[in-house]
C-alpha cells in the first residue's frame, strides 16, 4: 500500500526529520561518566604527591600526572615493569655513576598551556628537596623523599635533557622515580604572584592550597572540579601525548568511600558504576546480580618479619624453613578469606623479572616442617613458644586478626606455640621503625606489617641489607647477612637494567632460601564493577590504568 | 535574668579552657607517631627529623599547647597534615553538613518522640502506650548503623527509591533544598532520628505520666476545665525537662555520628573525625573536637537560658 503524502504530512515529517537529525548529534556525543567509589576516606591530596599510600598515586596521581618514568599497566598476565614516562631515555654517566641525564618528552604541554621541559624538572624535583626554593613544600616532602632516597640534585642541560644526581651510585633510580609527578610550574607561580601571606613561606603555602583546588599536570585525566572530602571530577586531557592512553570515557567521578558495605551499597543500588575493595561477604550476591569482579596478584606481600636479635628462636634457618612450610596457604585462601589472596612463595613469584631461582621450595608440607623442628630440637614434648605484634586492621593488612589466628592453629601443629600481641594499627606502624630491640617491640620475636613490592628498595633492600636496621628503616629484626649486603651493592651499581634485574633476581633467590620471612599472601587487590563497564585491565600492579575504560550509557 | 545570663557566660570560660587543654592532652598521649599521615615509616631519620621541626612536633608540649591556644583564640586552628587545608574550613565545613542532618533528624525524631510520648502518657497501661513504648524502646535499642545498613539494602539496593551514599547528587557544595537533594538525606536523618525519638518517648511518656497524677490537675478537672486546657498545663510543666533532654540530644546529634555519617559517607563532622582518627592528623582531630565540644558547650548554655526563662524558679536558684 503506498501512503499518500500530503502537504501537511510531508511538512511533520520534515519536521520529525529535522527534530531527530538536531537531537542525533547529542544522543551521539553524550557525555560518557565513571563514577567510581574508592576505599579512601578522603580524596587523595590532588597537587601532584598525592598521600594514601599507593591508593592516592592511583587515582590523583597517575590520573592527573606523569613521572619521568612510568609503570606498564598495559597487561592483566605480565608482571608490570617500568617504561618511559616523560623521559624517553636515561643513562647513567660512565664516568661518574652518581649522575643521570633524561632525554625528555618533546611537545608535552600541561593542562595550563605551559609547555613541559627541563625547568619544569628541576623545579618538581626542588619542591621536595631544595629546602630554600620558593616551591619547596615539607607537606610533600615526606611520601616523595622517601620513595627515592638517594636523589639530591637536578640540573639543567639544556631544554629537553636534565641531569639528576644520587647521593650514591642507585641503578633503582628510574624505578624511584615513578613517584615523582610532574606538576605545572607555571601554573603554581601564577597563584604564588596572586597569593597573600605575612612571608614567601606562607605565600608559597597559599599558592600550593590554590594549586591543589585547580592543579595542572601532564597526565591523561584533567581536574575540573574538587570538592573536599567528597569528589573529584577529572575530564579527559583530549590532547594527551600519548595517543594510545586517551582517556575513552568523557568524565570520570572519585567518591571516597571508606566503609566497604556503603561501598557495595552504592554500586548495586547503580549510584557508582566501580568499587573498590567490595565487602568481602557481598562477592557472591554481585556475582548473582551481574556485576563484574576484577583481582589480580598485586606486588603486596603479608608477613611476619622475623626477630635476628640475639636469643631469637628465628636465628636457626631450621625454625623459618619449618614455619614456611607448616602453613597451607591454599586453604587460606579457598577458606578465610574466599579467594582474594595469592599463595605467597617469596616477594615476588614466578614469571616476575626479580624472581630469581630459590632453591627452598616454600609450600605446605607439614611433615617435612615437622621434621625439620624436630632437627631444631623441638617436639610435642617441648613446643616453641612465639610473639607476634600485629594489628585488629590497617592499609594493606587484609583480615590481620583472622589470618593470624589461622597461622596460630597451623603452626600449632608443627610444635609452635604462637602468642599474638595485637596493638593499634598506627602503633604497630611506628614500632616497625623502632625495631625488635626497641621496648615497644613487647617481647615479640616476629612483626606482621604488611609491604609494598613495587620497588627493590621497598620490596628487598629495606629489610635485607644490614644498616637499614632501626632507626635508619625498617630491617626491623636486625637481619645481618653479609651475603644480603654485597647482593644489593652489586644491584645497585648494576646499571644495565637486565643485569640489574638479574641481580635483583640474585637476592630475591638468596632471601627465600634463607627463610628471610614467613611469606603468606599477595593481596589481590579485588574490584566490582557494573557490566556497563569494558575495557578493564587489571595488571599486577597497585595501579590501574582507566583510560582504556569504557561505559555503556 | 540578665545577671543569671552574665553569671552563666562567665562560667562557660574556664570550660572553654579545660575543653581545650583535655583535647590537646588525649591527641598528644595516644601513641603512634604524629606524623605519620605524611611521613612513611621507611623515611630516612634525616626526613622524620627536618618534618617534626616544619611541624612544630620538635617543641615541648606546653609550648606546642600555648601556641596552639593562642592561633585558636585569634580563630587559627592551623592547617590538616594529611590535606594541608586549613582545619577550621574543614571543621566549619563539615559542621555544616552535620547541622543539616541533625536538624532534619531533630525535626522527625523529636516530632515523633513529643507525640508517642503524650500518646503514651495520657493512655498509660493501655495497649498504645505498649506500642508506644516498643516504639521507643526500639529506638534506643536498635544499633544505628545496623538500621542504616537496613534501610539501605531496602530502599537503595532493592526497592532504589533513594540514594544509598553522599550528600547530593554534585556533593554539598552545592546543595539545594529540593527533592534531588533531600532524598540524599532521608536515610541518614531517619537512622540519626531513632535513639533521640526513643529517649523524648520515654521522657515525655514519664513526664505526662507523673504531672496527670498530681494534685494540681485534679483540682483544675474539679474546677471544670476543660481537657485542652489541662493539656496545656501538662505541657507547660513538662516542657523544661523535655526542653533539656531535647537540648541535649540536639547537643549529641550535632557532635555527628562517626557511624551513621560513616555508613552514608556523608559528610559530616562525624566523618570527618573519622578520616582524622584513621590518618592521625592532629591538628584536625583537635580542631573538630574543641569546635564539636564547644558547639556542645553553648548548646548547653542556651537551654539552660531557655529554661531559665520558661520557669522562672530556675533563674531564682
Amino acid at each position: 500500500m503506498l501512503i499518500k503524502t500530503t502537504p501537511t504530512r510531508a511538512a511533520l515529517i520534515a519536521l520529525l526529520a529535522l527534530g531527530t537529525a538536531a537531537a542525533w548529534p547529542r544522543v551521539a556525543g553524550a557525555e560518557t561518566v565513571l563514577r567510581i567509589g574508592m576505599t579512601a576516606a578522603d580524596i587523595p591530596r590532588t597537587l601532584g604527591q598525592p598521600d594514601q599510600g599507593f591508593e592516592g598515586n592511583r587515582f590523583t596521581g597517575l590520573t592527573m600526572y606523569d613521572g619521568l618514568t612510568g609503570w606498564d599497566l598495559s597487561s592483566a598476565d605480565k608482571a608490570s615493569v617500568v617504561i618511559p614516562g616523560l623521559a624517553t631515555e636515561w643513562k647513567v654517566d660512565d664516568a661518574d655513576k652518581t649522575k643521570w641525564i633524561f632525554k625528555l618528552r618533546p611537545g608535552v604541554t600541561f593542562h595550563d598551556g605551559s609547555p613541559f621541559n627541563a625547568d619544569a624538572v628541576v623545579w618538581n624535583v626542588e619542591k621536595v628537596l631544595k629546602q630554600d626554593a620558593p616551591q619547596f613544600d615539607a607537606s610533600q616532602v615526606g611520601v616523595t623523599a622517601s620513595r627515592m632516597p638517594t636523589l639530591a640534585s637536578a640540573k639543567k642541560i639544556d631544554d629537553m635533557t636534565v641531569e639528576l644526581t644520587t647521593k650514591e651510585p642507585d641503578s633503582f633510580l628510574p624505578i624511584n622515580l615513578t613517584n615523582l609527578f610532574m606538576a605545572s610550574p607555571a601554573k603554581w607561580q601564577a597563584f604564588y604572584d596572586k597569593a597573600e601571606g605575612a612571608d614567601a613561606k606562607a605565600k608559597s603555602q597559599a599558592a600550593w592550597t590554590a594549586f591543589a583546588k585547580d592543579a595542572s599536570g601532564t597526565g591523561p585525566w584533567k581536574m575540573a572540579s574538587f570538592t573536599p572530602r567528597e569528589r573529584l571530577e577529572l575530564v579527559k586531557n583530549a590532547s594527551y601525548w600519548d595517543k594510545a592512553r586517551v582517556p575513552k570515557v568523557d568524565k570520570m567521578v572519585l567518591l571516597p568511600m571508606p566503609e566497604p558495605n556503603a561501598r557495595t551499597a552504592a554500586l548495586l543500588s547503580g549510584q557508582v558504576d566501580w568499587v573498590e575493595a567490595p565487602a568481602p561477604d557481598a562477592l557472591p550476591e554481585l556475582k548473582q546480580r551481574g556485576f563484574k569482579l576484577y583481582a589480580n596478584e598485586q606486588p603486596h606481600v603479608w608477613p611476619w618479619q622475623f626477630s635476628r636479635v640475639e636469643g631469637s628462636p628465628w636465628n636457626d634457618i631450621r625454625v623459618r624453613k619449618a614455619a614456611n612450610l607448616c602453613v597451607d596457604r591454599e586453604g587460606l585462601r579457598d577458606g578465610l578469606l574466599a579467594g582474594l589472596m595469592v599463595p605467597a612463595t617469596g616477594t615476588f613469584e614466578p614469571g616476575h623479572p626479580w624472581r630469581g631461582k630459590p632453591t627452598f621450595e616454600i609450600k605446605y608440607d607439614k611433615a617435612a616442617a615437622q621434621k625439620l623442628m624436630q632437627e631444631a630440637g623441638f617436639g610435642p614434648n617441648k613446643r616453641l613458644a612465639v610473639k607476634i605484634q600485629t594489628s585488629a586492621s590497617g592499609s594493606g593488612q587484609m583480615q590481620p586478626l583472622p589470618m593470624n589466628e589461622y597461622l596460630q592453629q597451623a603452626l600449632a601443629e608443627c610444635y609452635f606455640d604462637v602468642q599474638l600481641d595485637v596493638i593499634e594499627w598506627n602503633t604497630l606502624f611506628t614500632n616497625w621503625r623502632r625495631g625488635a630491640k626497641d621496648p615497644t617491640a613487647n617481647g615479640s620475636n616476629a612483626t606482621n606489617v604488611t609491604y609494598a613490592a613495587m620497588d627493590p628498595f621497598f620490596a628487598l633492600v629495606r629489610f635485607l641489607q644490614s644498616s637499614m636496621a632501626p632507626p635508619v628503616s625498617n630491617n626491623w629484626g636486625f637481619i645481618n647477612n653479609p651475603k644480603f649486603d654485597e647482593l644489593v651493592k652489586k644491584a645497585r651499581q648494576t646499571f644495565d637494567p637486565a643485569a640489574r634485574d638479574a641481580a635483583l633476581a640474585e637476592l630475591h633467590a638468596a632471601s627465600v632460601d634463607d627463610a628471610a620471612f614467613l611469606y603468606v599472601a599477595h593481596d589481590v587487590g579485588p574490584r566490582a564493577m557494573s557490566p556497563k563497564v569494558t575495557g578493564v585491565v587489571q595488571p599486577k600492579s597497585w595501579f590501574i590504568d582507566f583510560s582504556p575504560v569504557s561505559i555503556a550509557q | 535574668m540578665l545577671a543569671y545570663i552574665a553569671r552563666r557566660i562567665v562560667y562557660v570560660v574556664p570550660i572553654i579552657i579545660s575543653v581545650a587543654l583535655v583535647c590537646f592532652l588525649l591527641v598528644h598521649i595516644t601513641p603512634g607517631d604524629p606524623l605519620v599521615a605524611v611521613l612513611p615509616a621507611d623515611a630516612s631519620q634525616e626526613l622524620a627529623a627536618q618534618l617534626r621541626a616544619a611541624y612544630g612536633f620538635d617543641r615541648p608540649l606546653p609550648v606546642q599547647f600555648g601556641l596552639w591556644l593562642l592561633r585558636a583564640l585569634h580563630g587559627d586552628l592551623g592547617n590538616s597534615i594529611a590535606t594541608g587545608r586549613p582545619v577550621l574550613a574543614e571543621v566549619m565545613r563539615a559542621v555544616g553538613n552535620t547541622v543539616t542532618l541533625a536538624i532534619a533528624a531533630a525535626i522527625i525524631g523529636f516530632t515523633m518522640g513529643i507525640l508517642l510520648g503524650l500518646i503514651a502518657g495520657y493512655f498509660r497501661e493501655t495497649w498504645i502506650d505498649k506500642l508506644a513504648t516498643s516504639f521507643a524502646i526500639a529506638g534506643v535499642s536498635v544499633p544505628h548503623y545496623w538500621l542504616g545498613m537496613l534501610l539501605v539494602i531496602i530502599f537503595s539496593v532493592e526497592l532504589n527509591w533513594l540514594p544509598a551514599v553522599g550528600a547530593g547528587p554534585g556533593g554539598s557544595g552545592a546543595w539545594a533544598w529540593d527533592w534531588a537533594h533531600l532524598k540524599y538525606l532521608v536515610l541518614p536523618a531517619i537512622t540519626t532520628s531513632v535513639i533521640p525519638m526513643g529517649i523524648v518517648t520515654r521522657t515525655v511518656r514519664a513526664l505526662t505520666g507523673d504531672i496527670l497524677s498530681q494534685d494540681f490537675v485534679e483540682a483544675l478537672r474539679a474546677k471544670g476545665l476543660h481537657e485542652r486546657g489541662v493539656f496545656r498545663h501538662v505541657i507547660k510543666n513538662a516542657a523544661p525537662t523535655a526542653l533539656a533532654v531535647m537540648g541535649l540530644q540536639l547537643g549529641y546529634m550535632l557532635g555527628g555520628s562517626i557511624l551513621i555519617e560513616t555508613v552514608f559517607s556523608w559528610p559530616g563532622s562525624g566523618f570527618l573525625l573519622n578520616s582524622a582518627i584513621f590518618q592521625r592528623d592532629l591538628p584536625l582531630l583537635q580542631g573538630t573536637i574543641l569546635v564539636l565540644a564547644l558547639f556542645f558547650v553553648f548548646l548547653n548554655l542556651l537551654v539552660d537560658i531557655a529554661q531559665a526563662a520558661i520557669d522562672p524558679r530556675i533563674k531564682r536558684g
